[in-house]
Order: C-alpha cells, then sequence, then structure tokens
C-alpha cells in the first residue's frame, strides 16, 4: 500500500506491506539513526518521536504513521548538540548502538519533565537499554542536561 | 605521578559525536539496498541426523536466489573461535553438516529477493531427521551413550585432550600441581571444601551479529562484518571454503557491542558462501532469538574448590577441580578453562600447595565461546566465595583474610611459567600491583569498618556488605600480536591505521592519543582508521584485554618511529642543523640554539612538494608483542539490603577500586569498568539462561532474559589506583574485563553476612534466598 509519511518535516511517498513496521520502514527510506535492537519492544534503540513522545518504532505499524509527526535524531539537528556533547564529555558513548534513540528520548525528556530529579529520570529512561556504559556516565552528562544536581 | 600531554586525558571519543547523532556507521547501515536476504533454517531438535532434506518446492518460491544444504558446501572442519593460529579449540564444526547438535543448529541457508520470499520459501523445505537422545546435563556428558561428535574429520591443532568419544572437548590433567595437595589438606589447621555451579550468560551486544558480503571490481570477496577481530575473520572465512586469503577482504565498521560475542565467526560464512555462489551482494542480519540462541554463551561451570589454612589464615592449599560445559561445539573450550586457573591461582600467591585440573565437556547446548571475565568471572565466583567460607571458619575479617594471603608489588607466582593460554606460560614479576591499596581504599569507601557484616534496619529488613578482589591479564604473553602504521599527510596531519578493533570500547581514541603522545603533536592532528584487512596492519583483535596494552604499544613504538623520521627531515630542512640538536614542540621544529624554524606543516609541504630530489612520504610504523601481561586488579565492595519476607536484594552500591596502570582516558577507563560490573551484577541477580527439558533455550528473547537497566542499581563507584606498569604503553595495563569478574561473590558474600544463607550457584534469586533462610530457621 502507497503512504505518505511526515520525518523531520519533510514528506516522504513509500510503499509498504501493511504488517511493515515503521522501524523497517524508515531505514529502507534512509534513517540509519534508528536501530534494530530486539525486536520485542524491549531495548528502546528503535525509539522515535511520534508527535513529540518517545515511541517504539519496532512495535508501530508504518500504515499508522501516516499523518503523524516523526522525528528522529537526524531531525533535531543542532537541537541534539548540547545533549550529545554532555554524554561523550562524560566518555559515556562507548559503541553507541544505544545512542540516537537515547538523545531523542532525553530532548523529549526536557519537555516533558517538570521539576525532574535522578529518580524520575531514570524512570522516564528505563526503557532505553544500553548494555556497554553501566548507565553512570550517562546519568552524570544527562543530569547536567536537565538541570538536575 | 607522570604528567602527560595527551595520555591521561579524558579527552571525548573521536566517533561519539558522530555515532549520537545517528551517523551510518554499523554494518546492516552500509548494505546496499539490493543485497539478498540471508537467513537460516535450523534443527528443531537438540540432536538428530539428517536423513534427507527437499529444497525442490522451496527453490521454485519467486525471488529465491540459492538454498544451500550441507551437501552444497565444502566439508573442511574448522573452529569459529576467532584465535591465534594454531587454534587452541577443536576443529569439530562444518560450514553444514548432516548432524545437527543442538535446538537451533543451521540445517539450510536460504537466499532471496526480500525477507518475506526468504521466509515463504523456507516453510517449503522438506527435512527428515532420525532423532538421538540429547545429552542436555553437563555432568552427564562423560560416557553418555550419545556421543555427540562421531564425525572421523575433527581434530586438534596440538594436544589438548579431545576425547570425542566420550564426549571431551579437552582436558587438562596432572600439570599444574606445585606442592603436595592432597597431604598438605590433611594438615592445615582450617579447611573449605565446596562445590559451586555458574550458569552460562548471554553477551547481549545491542546490535545483532550482522554481515554483508559483495564481489569487488577485481573479483574479491569482500565482507563487512561487526567482528572484533577482522584478521581471523578473513583466516576462517579462507579455511572454511577453501580459498585464498589473498582473495578476501574483511572490513570491520563501527560495532554495537561485543563483549566476546563477536569473536567468533557466525553469519560471515554464510554471506560468504552466498556471494560466492551468486555473484550477488548478500546480507545476513540476525533476529534477537538468533543472538540468543545460535551465537555463543558464557561456559557453564563446576568448581570444586579445596581451601587450607593455619589458625592465624596463612593460606596453605588452593585446589581447583572444573568441569565446563562447551555446548555442542568446542570454541574457546580449552582457553576459557586454563584462564579460570590462570586468573585466580596466582593472586593468592601465599600459598605453596597448588593444583588446577579438569575437563571440557560437550552437551546439546548452545555452543558457549568467549565472553568477558572469560573463565575467570567463573573461578571468581567459586574462589572468592570460598574465601569467605574460609575466613568465617578461621573467625577472621574477609578483608584481612585477602590482605594476607594476596600477591604483592614485586612478588610472582609459580603459576605464571606453568600456565598459559593453551598451554605452557611465561614467568612474570608484578611491577605494579596495588591490590592491597585497592583492598583497603574500597573498604574505606564503602565504610566497611561501620556496616560490616550487617545491620538490621527494620524487622524484615537488613543491610548489609561483601567484598571480593580480582585479577586479569593484559593481552596473551607473545602469541597477542598488534602493528601500527603511521603517514604523514600534506597539511601535517597524520593518518593512523590499526588493525586493532574499536567495538565501542573506545580504543580508537585511546590509540589515538598514545600515538599522538608518542611523537608529541596533539591529537587532533591524528586520524585513525581500524580495521580492514587491505588497509590496516595485522592486528588479532579485540579480545583477552589486548588492546591498550598490545596494540597501544604497537601506536606508540610507530609513534616514536614517525617522531625520529620528522626530526630526521626536519634537521635537513634547516640545513646544518643535527638532528640531536633539534627541538620539536607545538608542532614546530628548531635548533636548541636558535635561529631558524618549521612548523609540521611546512615541513609535510616540503616533503610532498618543494623539497626537489628529498621530496618523499613519511611513512612510520611498529609491531608489538610482549612476553608480559601484567595483570590489572581490582576491589569491590557492595552493599545490598534483603528482604527477609521475599528474598528481595536492593543493591544500594558497588564500590570498585581499581589498578590499571596510567589511565590512558580515565574517563573511558572509568566507563568500561562501570559497564563491566553492571554485566557482572546481571549475571549474580537475573541473566539465566534456561532451557526446556527437550534443550531448546527459553530464555531466547529480551522479555525472558533480563539484563539491567538504569534502575536497578542505585549507585556504582569506580576509584583507580595510582598505578604505573613500565612494560604498558605510558605505563597502561588492561581495563576492559576486569570490572564485570567480582560482582558473582561479592553479592553472594554479602547476602551470607545479611543472613547467613551461602548460595553455590548463580543467579542469586530471592527463591534461593529464602529457601536458604526458611531452611536455617527449621534447623534452629
Ligand atoms: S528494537 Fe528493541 S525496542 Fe524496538
Ligand atoms: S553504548 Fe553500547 S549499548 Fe549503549
Amino acid at each position: 500500500m502507497k503512504l505518505k509519511l511526515n520525518i523531520n518535516n519533510k514528506f516522504y511517498n513509500t510503499n509498504i506491506d501493511g504488517d511493515e513496521s515503521l522501524l523497517d520502514i524508515l531505514r529502507k527510506i534512509g534513517f540509519k539513526s534508528v536501530k534494530k535492537g530486539c525486536d520485542t519492544g524491549v531495548c528502546g534503540v528503535c525509539s522515535v518521536l511520534i508527535n513529540g513522545k518517545p515511541t517504539l518504532s519496532c512495535q508501530f505499524l508504518a500504515a499508522r504513521a501516516q499523518g503523524a509527526k516523526i522525528t528522529t535524531v537526524e531531525g533535531l539537528g543542532k537541537k541534539a548538540d548540547k545533549i550529545v556533547d554532555l554524554i561523550v564529555s562524560e566518555g559515556a558513548d562507548q559503541c553507541g548502538y544505544c545512542g540516537p534513540s537515547l538523545v531523542l528520548t532525553t530532548y523529549a525528556m526536557k519537555k516533558e519533565l517538570k521539576d525532574p530529579t535522578v529518580e524520575k529520570i531514570n524512570h522516564y529512561l528505563t526503557g532505553n537499554l544500553c548494555r556497554c556504559s553501566g548507565y553512570e556516565g550517562q546519568l552524570r552528562g544527562i543530569k547536567k542536561y536537565m538541570g538536575v544536581k | 605521578m607522570m604528567k602527560f600531554k595527551e595520555v591521561n586525558h579524558s579527552i571525548p571519543k573521536v566517533d561519539g559525536r558522530g555515532l549520537l547523532k545517528g551517523a551510518s556507521a554499523y554494518t546492516d547501515d552500509l548494505a546496499v539496498d539490493s543485497a539478498l536476504i540471508v537467513k537460516l533454517l535450523r534443527s528443531p531438535y537438540a540432536f538428530a541426523k539428517i536423513k534427507s532434506i527437499d529444497i525442490k518446492k522451496a527453490l521454485k518460491t519467486e525471488g529465491i536466489e540459492c538454498i544451500l544444504t550441507y551437501k552444497d558446501v565444502p566439508r573442511i572442519p574448522i573452529t569459529r573461535a576467532g584465535q591465534s593460529y594454531p587454534e587452541p579449540s577443536p576443529k569439530d564444526k562444518f560450514i553444514l553438516d548432516n548432524y545437527v547438535r543442538y535446538v537451533g543448529d543451521e540445517v539450510a541457508i536460504i537466499a532471496g529477493t526480500t525477507e518475506k520470499v526468504v521466509d515463504d520459501a523456507m516453510k517449503l523445505i522438506g527435512v527428515d531427521y532420525e532423532i538421538f537422545e540429547p545429552v542436555l546435563d553437563f555432568e552427564k556428558a562423560i560416557g553418555h551413550k550419545s556421543i555427540i561428535h562421531p564425525e572421523k574429520e575433527i581434530y586438534t591443532m596440538f594436544p589438548m585432550g579431545l576425547d570425542a568419544k566420550n564426549n571431551i572437548a579437552c582436558s587438562y590433567m596432572d600439570t599444574m600441581i606445585v606442592g603436595d595437595v592432597d597431604k598438605q589438606m590433611k594438615e592445615s589447621e582450617v579447611t573449605v571444601e565446596q562445590r559451586y555451579f555458574t550458569n552460562a550468560q548471554q553477551q547481549v551486544p545491542l546490535e545483532p551479529h550482522t554481515s554483508t558480503a559483495f564481489i569487488d571490481v577485481q573479483g574479491r570477496l569482500n565482507i563487512i562484518t561487526s567482528t572484533q577481530n577482522p584478521y581471523h575473520t578473513r583466516r576462517i572465512i579462507g579455511e572454511a571454503l577453501g580459498k585464498p586469503q589473498r582473495d578476501i577482504r574483511v572490513y570491520k565498521p563501527r560495532i554495537g557491542g561485543g563483549f566476546g560475542a563477536k569473536q567468533q565467526v557466525h553469519n560471515d560464512l554464510f554471506t560468504a558462501i552466498v556471494t560466492l555462489k551468486t555473484g550477488k551482494p548478500s546480507k545476513c542480519f540476525y533476529t534477537r532469538q538468533e543472538v540468543q540462541e545460535n551465537t555463543f554463551t558464557r561456559h557453564e561451570m563446576r568448581f570444586d574448590i579445596r581451601l587450607g589454612a593455619d589458625k592465624k589464615g596463612n593460606l596453605e592449599v588452593f585446589d581447583m577441580q572444573l568441569l565446563s560445559n562447551t555446548g555442542a561445539y568446542g570454541e574457546h573450550a580449552l582457553t576459557t578453562f586454563m584462564v579460570a586457573g590462570s586468573k585466580l591461582l596466582p593472586m593468592y600467591n601465599k600459598a605453596k600447595h597448588l593444583r588446577f585440573e579438569g575437563k571440557v565437556v560437550y552437551t546439546n547446548r548452545c555452543p558457549a565461546g568467549a565472553y568477558r571475565g572469560y573463565g575467570a568471572l567463573q573461578a571468581n565466583f567459586a574462589v572468592e566465595s570460598a574465601m569467605r567460607e574460609l575466613a568465617e571458619k578461621l573467625n577472621m575479617d574477609p578483608t584481612e583474610l585477602r590482605l594476607k594471603n594476596c600477591i604483592k608489588e614485586g612478588e610472582t607466582s609459580p603459576v605464571f611459567s606453568v600456565m598459559g593460554e593453551g598451554g605452557e606460560g611465561i614467568a612474570q614479576v608484578m611491577e605494579s600491583c596495588k591490590l592491597d591499596y585497592c583492598i583497603k581504599r574500597g573498604r574505606e569507601l564503602i565504610g566497611w569498618k561501620k556496616k560490616y557484616p550487617s545491620k538490621q534496619i527494620a524487622p524484615n529488613k537488613i543491610r548489609s556488605v561483601g567484598t571480593a578482589i580480582a585479577m586479569q591479564g593484559s593481552g596473551i604473553p607473545l602469541l597477542d600480536m598488534g602493528a601500527a602504521v603511521l603517514k604523514l599527510n600534506d597539511g601535517g596531519f597524520f593518518n593512523l591505521l590499526m588493525g586493532a578493533t574499536d567495538l565501542g570500547t573506545g580504543s580508537d581514541t585511546v590509540l589515538s592519543q598514545i600515538a599522538a603522545e608518542a611523537i608529541g603533536v596533539p591529537v587532533n592532528r591524528i586520524v585513525i582508521t581500524s580495521s580492514d584487512t587491505d588497509t590496516t596492519p595485522f592486528d588479532v583483535g579485540a579480545y583477552a584485554s589486548s588492546t591498550t596494552f598490545v596494540s597501544g604499544n604497537a601506536a606508540r613504538k610507530a609513534g616514536l618511529n614517525m617522531r625520529a623520521l620528522l626530526i630526521e627531515e626536519a634537521a635537513k630542512a634547516l640545513k646544518a642543523v643535527h638532528k640531536d640538536d633539534i627541538i620539536f614542540e607545538d608542532c614546530t621544529f628548531k635548533s636548541k640554539f636558535g635561529g631558524e624554524s618549521i612548523t609540521l606543516e611546512e615541513l609535510s609541504q616540503g616533503l610532498y612538494h618543494t623539497f626537489g630530489t628529498d621530496m618523499k612520504q613519511l611513512i612510520a610504523s611498529g609491531s608489538n608483542t610482549s612476553p608480559k601481561s601484567p595483570p590489572p586488579f581490582m576491589s569491590a565492595f557492595v552493599e545490598i539490603e534483603i528482604d527477609t519476607e521475599t528474598g528481595q536484594i536492593n543493591i544500594l552500591e558497588y564500590v570498585a577500586v581499581v589498578d590499571c596502570g596510567t589511565t590512558i582516558n580515565p574517563n573511558l577507563a572509568r566507563i568500561q569498568v562501570e559497564g563491566g560490573i553492571l554485566q557482572g551484577i546481571g549475571m549474580a541477580m537475573w541473566e539465566d539462561v534456561r532451557y526446556s527439558k527437550d534443550g531448546k533455550m527459553l530464555s531466547n528473547n529480551l522479555m525472558n532474559y533480563k539484563i539491567p537497566n538504569r534502575k536497578d542499581v542505585k549507585k556504582i563507584t569506580v576509584e583507580f589506583a595510582e598505578s604505573y606498569d613500565p612494560a604498558g604503553p605510558y605505563g597502561a595495563k588492561s581495563v576492559g574485563e576486569i570490572g564485570i569478574d567480582t560482582p558473582l561473590a561479592a553479592i553472594a558474600n554479602a547476602i551470607y553476612n545479611a543472613v547467613g544463607v551461602r548460595i553455590r550457584s548463580v543467579p542469586l534469586t530471592p527463591e534461593k534466598i529464602l529457601t536458604g533462610i526458611l531452611e536455617k530457621d527449621s534447623t534452629k
């Protein structure tokens, strides 16, 4: 079936099978920042923003994305820089596979969380798994971004 | 402390910004759209023989390009281990075979234009199996009536005790013996004799194993793959396909984590053969289920530990008997086994009566392979638990027992020369060892004196502390070799070409820092490429905690050589200045007597454009291998809270004090330790590889196999001891593995300190704790 997707404020026309996930379509179109990690909605590396809300694109049918605003880290452009710099300055980016989705989710969290605390941050990001870093370094960087001591 | 300009600084990772902003950098990002999709038909049985296989119908599916069975592939026994040559693992695997030895073993390779086409075709393949009784319990493998490897081609490249008829992949007996263990056990005043089990564990790199292949314009097979060791991969693919290495190129892009999982060769064999048969590009991206079920796990192990000491706590006997489960194939069977002994016995070098021996058996389970910690982690659980049990009998503080018996700077152990990895070892003296400092400092950080052993904080809540110590190595002595090439460019910057493999560890950054330090330029003058068998020099790859130490020294040597070349050419350019009188500072060369100077840019321009007959390319290289493998050391202290009604554990803080010599990049070193600790905690607490009674893996996705999330541990604190190892590049030792070793024992010991329950198998589940509490109560 034919589909028109709004990705990072640009329109893309594409052809999909009814059961294809948004993840597969985004990667096909060329948004390679969106990763595939687990197939079961656990790891979070496929996260994108749909109308500003972090969403697992592996669990989201592409067909349902018509009419929605989809944002990937490519679409954040310079708005991602501060988060990125704070994480890399802690050395907390290891293999980087969890990175783009973490940056994107953190960006959404900043908009959404009132009075952030370490507990709230960790809760918000629980679904963003990282196997390399042990989370501590990411937290050090993200705390600075969120203005949490 | 020594002062450095480039190393020992926390610069950001060279690839960090690019990766976080989503650059196309991993294997699947680089595969061409036209690549055929490769998938595997896998065995539903744990042990069976393929009586017949019919692919005719499947081949007719539109879009199917090829289907291969065991009849269509070369029958050459290989090992997929990805180790140095001659390989220390049995050659017991064919690309495809008519025997399937565990649930998920490959039966057919299917390639087609889309995933759907391939899935459809797969359903049309008819296989008739003769089913055998599988060997699922590794304690019953030896002498079982089912022989897992009856094929006659199986062999080893040197003697390692392979006895396929008895399901023994290798054995190591009567060699690592010092003194008289049995006699001394009778004489020692205090003894401990216990059995411990460690289960398998999954590495779970978030990027699944991915491989893509194509034929280049010179007709050569190119493979882009998520590998930790491109050179071994090239050699193994060549061997399996009967093709000269000259015709194969292996390129490693960015890797989404490995932890040992990507040391072995998996789907490269399938993309390679599909592309060779069809002439078309192909790719294979494993599902998470395949990563869990069909790549390798950590080796399951059983330890029998015997310790003997005098009343004052002087250790006299240290005996370890080991049974290890390598699953269906023998990758890393011998070497993980050896490491279990060689990284633990020397740590308590005061004992005079030592023994280490045992066997590694085949079973019809998912094969075991390399995983960070690599035998040392399993042994750490057994030995560090047993040390706590000994402390109990001695009525001694466990940290004092360790301080009394652990290895110290300037000391050695007879074990170093007897045991290496796969064969004999090489004697070495600890030129840097701050283990005693690490123990004392860790004790302070956790507040041991106040908190040990435990405190009741509510009617059903107890807080306690536990400890363990660890040692690893820094590469494999005189087996690991790494090389570096530095090329000066027009513009005054350098390409650093490394065969060493950054799989997310940050080694590209660390190696750039080392090369920059050696040349005497800022690190932003270095552009690193790693790794590609066509353009970067040889390196064994990223395993055995080797990169910083082994490849780092290669980068340092190449840097020093480049510096010498630069100074020689600068002296010529500055005329009448002898090279010994040149000062190179701030990227400028001048005579120490003053006068003219020339910048690095000017020199490079001259060499490539204006020096007439003196024009030339500057290239320097460095190779490194070492008879030494200076161990990093670590102390760990954990504070937990136990709910005595539910058995639930809450990890409040994990403290690590690490001696890894100079930290080349302190931030990256710290994250390596923090990440290792959390993986170790994962294994201690939740990660459990489980099978059905027919041998099917149940924990085959991330819903059934829980890895830690960011709420699971409250706090991890890492400190580094001030330490300098003269053999390391600028004093550095390794740091990649040491973090993962201690959590099993440290947490098990903390549980004991809280409720007096000794758990001798991991994971340390609430059920085991509760059962222990109930048993204790009933015997009161
Ligand atoms: S791929 Fe893991 S949650 Fe989507
Ligand atoms: S950095 Fe590797 S998974 Fe997070």
